[in-house]
Order: C-alpha cells, then sequence, then structure tokens
C-alpha cells in the first residue's frame, strides 16, 4: 500500500536498547513510524544521548504533546517527536506521567522545547520540573482546569442576545470524571 | 545648584506592545523592557484567539474536522487541509491516485506562493515600503479567483479531502493555472526591483534579527525561518510526500540568518514553487481524483446517484464516519511557515482520541527574543515580521 519512507529497522531502537538497558517499557512500529516508550527516570539520559551521539544526531525537537489515558494507571502519555536533521531520521519518544506527578523538561537540551512544554502544562496539566518559566500560554492565566483533560466538558454556555441579558445565569464548569454530557 | 550627573539614577522602561498593534499582525501581544530604545527582554504573550481547536477535534468525526483546519493557518487553508488529510490517511494507510497527488501538489504550491505575497506585502509595508502591498495584493486577488474557480471558496477551502480531494478540477482551470503561474515569474522581479537593491531596505534587514544555524535548530525552527540561517532542511525534500520527489526544484538557503536572508528565500521560493506548478500542469496524470477505497472514502456524487452500493457507503460515512485501527500517527509537512504536523491518536472510534497540531508559527515565534534582544524596537518590527506567524495557527 502507501509508501511511507521511514524505517522501523533503524538503529535507533538497538542503540537505545543497548545502552539503557531496561529503559525502554513499549515499542510500537504503527505505519512504519518507531515509536519507543521509555521509563520517565531514564528520560534525560536518554533524550541527551539521541541528541549528542554521532549516530542519531536527534537535532531537531519537532513537536512536543501529550495525550490523556483516564483510565490507566500512569494516565497521561508525553510524546516527544524527534528530527535529525544530519541523518534523515525520526523517532517519537514517549514517556508515561501519573496524575500529580511532574516529567523532566527538556529544555536544558532543546531550547524550543520551552513552548512546547508549556502548552502542554497549560492544556494538559502535566508540570514540568527543569522548566525556567512555566508558566500557561493559550489559556488566560486565572484559567481553571486543564481543556484537554478527558473529563473537562467541551461546554454548552448559553449565548447573549439582547432579549435574554437580564435572565442569563453563567454556568458553572463542572469538571468531573462522571461527566457524560461532555459534548 | 548644578545637578550631579553623576548621582543621576536611570530606570528601564516597562511597555506593552499590542495585542491591537498593526505589525504584530494579528493579536499577539509583546512586553517589552526598554532602556531608550534599545530592547532589553521581550516576553511574548499569546493565546488571544484560543478556541479549543484541538479539544473540538475529538468531539466530531475525522471528515467534520477538515474545516476547522482552514482557521488555523487561514493565509494557506489548503496546506492545511492536506497537512491532516495526510495524517489521515497515514492512521488509515489509504493510497491516494496519483492524478489527486499531483492536484495537491498543484494547489499546495499555489497557496504556497499566495502567502508568501501576504507575507512580502505586510512585511514590507511594516518597514515602510507601501507600494509593494498593493502589488503583492494585486497577484493575491488572482490567486483568490482560481481557489474560487476550483472549489466555491475564496478563504476557506476545504479542498482537500480525506482519501483525495473534494471535485476534480473544473475545465479550464489548468489553462487559468499556468497562466498565473507563467506570469508570476514577472511579477516576483517587479516586486524585487522594489526591494533587493533598494538602500533603504537593505539598511532596514541587513544584520537585522539575526539568528545563528544552532540557534535556529536549538528553537525547533522550521521553514524559512531554519533555512535562513544556512540549514537545508525542507520536509519536500527530505521526506517527500503526496509525490514531490516526482518535481524538479532547489531550496534556497540562507547564509546570515537575518532578516534580509529570509527576505531573500521566500522570494526564491516563490520562483521554485511557481517551476513546480508548471511541472505539475505539463505532467498532470489522468485518472481518478479521490481513492476507491469506499469504507473510507465518501464516493462521488456521480456514482451515489448510479450505484446502490455506492449510495450504502455515503450514507454510513456521512452518518457515522469511519472507524480507523488502534493506533497513533504524526505526519509533518512543509507548509509555507515551516514544519506543519498532525498527530492523531485514534482509539478505534469514529472520532480522533486526540488531535495535535504542530503549528510552524508557534513554534518559531519563540525565536523572536533570541532575534532582537540588545536591538532597537524598528528592528522588532522587521523580526516579527520576518519571521512570517499567523496568529490563528499559533493560538488555535
Amino acid at each position: 500500500m502507501f509508501e511511507f519512507l521511514c524505517d522501523t529497522n533503524t538503529p535507533v531502537e538497538a542503540a537505545v536498547r543497548s545502552r539503557f538497558d531496561g529503559a525502554v517499557v513499549d515499542r510500537d512500529g504503527f505505519r512504519g513510524e518507531l515509536t519507543l516508550t521509555v521509563r520517565k527516570d531514564r528520560l534525560i539520559e536518554i533524550m541527551n544521548f539521541l541528541k549528542g551521539d554521532p549516530a542519531m544526531q536527534f537535532d531537531l525537537l519537532s513537536d512536543v504533546t501529550s495525550v490523556d489515558w483516564p483510565e490507566r494507571d500512569e494516565r497521561f502519555d508525553v510524546v516527544y517527536h524527534l528530527t535529525s536533521t544530519v541523518l534523515k531520521q525520526w523517532v517519537v519518544i514517549k514517556c508515561r506521567v501519573k496524575e500529580g506527578e511532574s516529567c523532566p523538561s527538556v529544555v536544558k537540551i532543546w531550547r524550543g522545547a520551552d513552548w512546547m512544554e508549556r502548552e502542554v502544562f497549560d492544556l494538559m496539566g502535566i508540570p514540568f520540573h527543569g522548566h525556567p518559566d512555566l508558566r500557561r500560554i493559550v489559556t488566560p492565566d486565572d484559567w481553571e482546569g486543564h481543556p484537554l483533560r478527558k473529563e473537562y466538558p467541551l461546554g454548552r454556555e448559553e449565548i447573549a442576545f439582547t432579549h435574554n441579558v437580564k435572565t442569563l445565569k453563567p454556568r458553572p464548569v463542572i469538571i468531573s470524571p462522571d461527566y457524560k454530557d461532555a459534548y | 545648584m548644578p545637578t550631579d550627573i553623576a548621582n543621576l539614577h536611570t530606570e528601564t522602561m516597562t511597555l506593552n506592545m499590542g495585542p491591537q498593534h498593526p505589525s504584530t499582525h494579528g493579536v499577539l501581544r509583546l512586553v517589552l523592557e526598554l532602556d531608550g530604545e534599545t530592547v532589553l527582554r521581550v516576553t511574548p504573550h499569546v493565546g488571544y484567539l484560543h478556541t479549543g481547536m484541538e479539544k473540538q477535534a475529538e468531539s466530531k468525526n475525522y471528515y467534520k474536522f477538515i474545516p476547522t483546519t482552514d482557521r488555523m493557518d487561514y493565509l494557506a487553508p489548503m496546506s492545511n487541509n492536506l497537512g491532516y488529510c495526510l495524517a489521515v490517511e497515514k492512521l488509515l494507510n489509504v493510497e491516494i491516485p496519483l492524478r489527486a497527488q499531483y492536484i495537491r501538489v498543484l494547489i499546495a504550491e499555489l497557496t504556497r506562493i499566495s502567502s508568501h505575497l501576504v507575507w512580502l506585502g505586510t512585511h514590507a509595508m511594516d518597514l515602510g515600503a507601501q507600494t509593494v502591498f498593493l502589488y503583492c495584493f494585486r497577484e493575491r486577488e488572482k490567486f483568490l479567483m482560481l481557489q474560487e474557480f476550483l472549489c466555491g471558496a475564496r478563504l476557506t477551502a476545504s479542498y482537500v479531502r480525506i482519501g483525495g480531494l473534494m471535485l476534480d478540477l473544473p475545465e479550464g482551470f489548468l489553462d487559468a493555472a499556468k497562466t498565473f503561474s507563467d506570469e508570476m515569474n514577472a511579477h516576483i522581479d517587479e516586486y524585487e526591483a522594489l526591494l533587493t537593491r533598494n538602500p533603504i531596505w537593505l539598511r532596514r534587514t541587513q544584520g537585522v534579527g539575526v539568528i545563528t544555524r544552532e540557534q535556529a535548530l536549538d528553537m525547533s525552527a522550521t521553514g524559512p525561518t531554519l533555512r535562513g540561517s544556512g540549514v537545508d532542511w525542507d520536509l519536500r525534500k527530505a521526506r517527500p510526500y503526496s509525490s514531490y520527489d516526482h518535481f524538479d526544484f532547489d531550496v534556497p538557503l540562507g547564509s546570515k540568518g537575518d532578516v534580509y536572508d529570509r527576505y531573500q528565500i521566500r522570494v526564491e521560493e516563490m520562483r521554485q514553487s511557481v517551476r513546480i506548478c508548471q511541472q505539475a500542469i505539463a505532467k498532470m496524470p489522468g485518472g481518478d481524483y479521490r481513492s476507491r477505497d469506499w469504507k473510507y472514502v465518501i464516493p462521488p456524487h456521480e456514482d451515489v446517484a448510479h450505484s446502490m452500493e455506492a449510495l450504502i457507503h455515503h450514507f454510513r460515512l456521512v452518518t457515522e464516519g469511519f472507524r480507523p485501527p488502534v493506533g497513533e500517527a504524526y505526519h509533518a509537512i512543509e507548509s509555507p511557515k515551516g514544519e506543519l504536523g498532525f498527530h492523531l491518536v485514534s482509539d478505534g472510534g469514529a472520532n480522533p482520541y486526540r488531535c495535535h497540531v504542530r503549528g510552524p508559527s508557534f513554534v518559531n515565534l519563540q525565536a523572536l527574543a533570541l532575534m532582537c534582544e540588545g536591538r532597537l524596537v524598528s528592528d522588532l518590527v522587521a523580526a516579527i515580521g520576518s519571521i512570517d506567524i499567523v496568529l490563528g495557527e499559533v493560538d488555535r
């Protein structure tokens, strides 16, 4: 079928596995894209290795994002998309974070992680320790809750028109795991 | 009594620039710490246009999110459509007919020209060259007419669909596109005659907003912002999608990483886009404009009118959508502004479980502070323009 120019049999996986024994907890090669899930406490050494090693040279951090799996014990996935502009290779690194825990920041390795981690912090509520300036970025500073979490409602608010402004009551945002009317 | 000058104290001034400042290209707010006219610190504040598009995606099926992508980078709507559809197609593993791929390349490059025209016009106007703006918008209008001819919409196209395109090219479109691209080179010469060797333009842009190769990579900059610093990185070459490897074009590179380099790169990119458009028009293959994988792709209207089976597929896809296999896919394209990536997570349901957009404007904007700290306020205006941000994409 469709050829995607990315090979799962890159030396990246072998190098990470041999160098960091037991740090890789899961792997995935869906649609030819190598994804390695690594232990949170080894993340920084692995990232340093991936950026600095001459056979890796992941010099461009393309993206940092997060996925929420509320049923799972380690609820969040923090997903890093790494690119090597020198060797033209790609890898996805994932790290699982429990609710209330923080994830190590990679800003010291790639400064570009600054705003991307702030976005994850803002919308998903995962704190990053070691981040120089962890503030909300796209929502207002006094916003409550983290909109991309699954329990956060998409919300329905009555719209103000000239005829109903007097009767309009602001609806409180209900954030609860059993919020069924989320959209 | 004479004032003792040595005892006078000075202090820095904090100034708010934006969110309604015309040179911030939208609703970007910058808090500047100034020493006289020198910028000591820039703190950008974004989010004024945040509409939670990623959250919205989770409540819609895959088809229904396409119109939302138009509204991110509204200067290059068809590039956004393409990036999103390619990510969904990667999730589904659908094969796209060659004709659809070529049309996608053609419209993506036309969109790049249009996006760069708006950038050039507004950037030049920020720096006081008003005529260029009128020239650029003259050609942009022609592109908008072309887009309207193609899909009926001038701004929010939604022309690229999952598995192919909304419609086949209308009759006469290729001729119109050929006229547009053939005339374009002469128009680019006109803009260059106004700017490239203009002493005022050179003074305002050369050596301004410098970002080195290492800094640009470190800040995750992509697109012309990265290539201006001399990094040869273009996803159309590095990881060709939608048959870009069938086309012959060059990737212009800068050396100094200043505003002038980024200007020259975008102007040259327009010329290269013209080349790609001309090749795509000349080599345009026949065949389907949409994949025939009806499990995931809506059958065209002609089929629905004649075939019961097509009608059933159409009904199912429109009412409930399709359910991709469980998995995650990230697909990035070289949009006019840089790497535009869509990260889609499927849990096997009809809606995306998670849809993340990696907007090039958002990430490139981080580099602003590096470009202008220690420089004058007027250089800041030049630097913002040279990054080419669209706030709809920064905030999403």
